[in-house]
């Protein structure tokens, strides 16, 4: 956490290159699988999870995207239309701050996107302490 | 009661006498005699001695009196015995080292029972969770100077919480008695309850032992009539140590506590011909429920209107798995109602508009127009200016200056007056679609739950979850506020006695937790419940000692770490303004967040001779580690869990 708050814009610039170049790369695969449909742009999970945490995103909603009640909502793993999603970032009508172009890319958003939606489904079975 | 048949002896006179005699068995004669010859010149580098020099000037006089048989602290006691007090809560303090004697030695230690507190706030906190599950203050003896700064945010945050605090702080008034050596100059003050009166229903300063007495019980009486809050005494040092002369009052007056102020009849009358005129009432309530009769008038009434319950978690209103909770819908319920009904809702405002935390703060109704309102609250009978914790001015249709639970039992019975039968089948129509409504919510948290369940940091919900499968099937408590646990255990769990859920801090003050958590567990104790707290790692750096405290009294109790290693609400905020002024989003960790390096808090609790594991960071190894914690606080001790988890 301490090297990821001291020299995470350096870090996340540099692996931002050496992912965009490397055919190979964790990218190129992760964003196979995030996207889902034609007009969601590629976004790189690894690099979307960086960005998640640096940003702030988690702050609100939770390191996998889980929301809660005193923060913001559940965003993974099925989120909102990336349009939608987008748009309501970049301006929020209800409590969540903005986040402007100055401040997070359209590419950053796209890996945001592409992490959120990566994120594990809830198991299928609920234990029984949740049941009674 | 014995009375002293020796004269008076003047504290200071006595002090000397002991010194100069101690000195007489330690010292050799020769020094004993330079030294009382003449003073020696004081050596510049000379540091402060620790403790007052052995050899004064004045020799001792053979007429002193050196003991005492009976003190004013012990007629003191007897007052605090009177009162009922089962516990005072205390950092030991020169300016009440009468009292805290007699307490363990005229007392014997045994109503009240002292316990040893490491910081005033702890004391003052303890008691404020403690009043909480027991329904009556405990007491807390500080310094009147130094001891009560450390406790006033406490106090403050039991002011905000309408609940009963019960200080004595100790003073030397007469300023020809004071010892400079023990700092009595410093811990000295014209007005020792001026720095809280503004978050105290009262205090006193009684000059005499009679006074005390009548102040002591009034003090209490005043503490615990609705709205409830804190009270303060000052006990002038000398008055506790000075012998009980011979003939002095030592009548302790009568307590009756004052019934709590009913809602008028004409009022409740009406009240009750609105709720049963409306289609589609709600009840707001926060500190409503004082004890168990609260929820179950609270519950009586709901029913027979088939109305929902919005629950603001002040205090243990309503059962959370009651059909009629609707808490979790509050925005929907509101949005529909036709009459909303404050019980002990300080904050009423809020529940009947949002407000928008932008660049330009607004806000908005989110009630339909026409909507009604009424109020019943004690809030309106001890409002001052200074500090702001009464909240937006509610416009109401009905406001009722009484105590809520109070009320209840007769709007019940006016309720039941008017209900018709025709009126009765609407009511059963609505708490059916109420009842779906509040099925269909508890899925919804139970799917919601599952969501990052195997998530490292652990989830908050995961944690909910895994401690109730230890919970369920015992009489447990929790204990704790569970504001940035994101309320998980109110969602989950079903909640039915008042000494489930003790609420929040009142003031919003950090450090509450730790020690209220554990002062609830200290009434908890003798009944037998399993008391657990689900703690907030910045809250309990505050004043992490007060794990010293339960495991030096075998307080049981279970302390889940809430480990998020951070002030994550300020963490948010600050974000917020990064956001807001668009210059860098990601330094807002600086000065919110404590990950470097991490803390250790099983090593902490260790340290104090608590039982801990930890840090625990995978989800699997928390039931494991919850079912041996849970051993150990059935035995009679406390036990720390520190859970590295998700940030809400």
């Amino acid at each position: 956490m301490k090297a990821f708050h001291t020299c995470g814009s350096v870090a996340l610039a540099a692996l931002a290159v050496a992912l965009f170049f490397s055919p190979g790369s964790a990218r190129s695969q992760n964003a196979a699988q995030a996207s889902s449909s034609s007009d969601t742009p590629k976004g790189n999970v690894e690099a979307g999870k960086l960005v998640f945490n640096k940003y702030g995103c988690y702050e609100c909603h939770g390191r996998e995207g889980q929301g809660s009640t005193m923060g913001g909502p559940r965003i993974g793993p099925n989120p909102i239309p990336f349009d939608s999603f987008s748009s309501y970032i970049r301006k929020p009508t209800r409590e969540m701050p903005p986040y402007t172009a100055k401040v997070v890319t359209d590419q950053e958003l796209a890996d945001i996107y592409a992490f959120l939606q990566a994120r594990a489904k809830p198991p299928a079975t609920k234990p029984a302490a949740l049941m009674n | 009661m014995t009375k002293s048949r020796k004269p008076a002896v003047d504290r200071r006179n006595f002090l000397k006498s002991v010194a100069a005699g101690a000195a007489t068995l330690a010292a050799p004669a020769e020094a004993l005699s330079a030294a009382t010859a003449a003073p020696a010149a004081p050596q510049p580098s000379a540091v402060m001695p620790l403790m007052p020099p052995l050899i004064e000037t004045d020799p001792p006089s053979g007429s002193e009196v050196l003991t005492v048989d009976r003190s004013g602290s012990d007629f003191m006691v007897d007052v605090l015995k009177y009162l009922g007090f089962d516990y005072v809560c205390s950092v030991a303090g020169s300016s009440f080292r009468g009292l805290h004697e007699s307490v363990i030695n005229y007392g014997n230690n045994r109503n009240p029972e002292f316990i040893s507190c490491c910081h005033e706030e702890s004391s003052v906190a303890m008691g404020h969770g403690y009043a909480k599950v027991e329904g009556k203050p405990l007491c807390i003896f500080a310094h009147g100077t130094v001891g009560l700064q450390h406790a006033s945010m406490a106090i403050y945050n039991a002011y905000c919480d309408r609940v009963p605090v019960y200080m004595i702080v100790a003073n030397m008034i007469d300023a020809t008695k004071r010892d400079s050596a023990y700092g009595e100059w410093p811990h000295s003050v014209q007005d020792a309850a001026a720095m809280v009166r503004d978050y105290t229903k009262w205090d006193d300063l009684p000059i005499s032992l009679p006074h005390f007495a009548e102040s002591a019980v009034r003090a209490y009486k005043i503490a615990m009539t609705p709205p409830m809050g804190p009270v303060l005494l000052v006990a002038d040092s000398e008055l506790q140590e000075n012998p009980v002369e011979e003939g002095t009052n030592q009548t302790i007056p009568k307590l009756a506590l004052s019934t709590p102020p009913a809602g008028d009849s004409g009022a409740v009358a009406e009240a009750a011909r609105m709720l049963v005129q409306a289609e589609n009432p709600v009840f707001v309530a926060d500190r409503l429920a004082r004890t168990q009769a609260g929820i179950d008038h609270l519950v009586e009434l709901a029913e027979l209107l088939q109305a929902p319950v919005i629950d603001q978690a002040g205090r243990m209103n309503f059962p959370t798995r009651h059909p009629l909770n609707q808490t979790s819908r509050r925005g929907a319920v509101i949005a529909n109602s036709d009459l909303v009904v404050g019980l002990e809702a300080a904050d009423l405002w809020s529940a009947v508009n949002s407000f928008h935390d932008q660049v330009h703060r607004s806000s908005r109704p989110i009630t339909k127009p026409g909507t009604k309102m009424i109020s019943i609250s004690t809030g309106d009978l001890n409002i001052k200016a200074n500090y702001q914790d009464f909240y937006r001015y509610t416009g109401v249709d009905l406001s009722m200056a009484a105590d809520a639970e109070a009320t209840l039992p007769y709007l019940i019975e006016e309720t039941k007056r008017l209900i018709t039968a025709d009126r009765k089948r609407t009511f059963t129509d609505r708490g059916a679609k109420l009842a779906a409504e509040h099925q269909r919510a508890l899925e919804g948290a139970r799917n919601d739950a599952m969501y990052a369940w195997d998530a490292v940091p652990i989830s908050t919900a995961r944690v909910c979850t895994e401690l109730w499968e230890q919970l369920k099937g015992e009489d447990w408590s929790l204990v704790s506020i569970l504001r940035h646990f994101s309320w998980w255990p109110l969602r989950l769990w079903p909640f039915e006695k008042h000494y489930q859920y003790i609420g929040t801090q009142g003031g919003g003050g950090i450090g509450y937790n730790a020690p209220a958590s554990v002062g609830a567990a200290l009434a908890n104790r003798k009944y037998g419940r399993l008391s657990v707290s689900i703690q907030d790692d910045g809250d309990l750096l505050f004043a992490p000692a007060v794990l010293w405290t339960a495991a030096h009294h075998r307080i049981p109790i279970l302390s889940v770490m809430h480990n998020n290693r951070a002030y994550h609400e300020e963490l948010m905020h600050v974000q917020r303004m990064a956001n807001r002024h668009n210059r860098g989003i990601d330094r807002a960790w600086i000065g919110t967040t404590f990950d470097d390096p991490k803390m250790d808090f099983a090593k902490l609790a260790q340290s104090m001779g608590v039982y801990a594991e930890g840090p625990i960071t995978d989800p699997k190894d928390l039931a494991p580690a919850l079912k041996r914690a849970i051993a150990v606080v059935k035995r009679g001790e406390p036990a720390l869990l520190d859970v590295v988890t998700q940030p809400r």
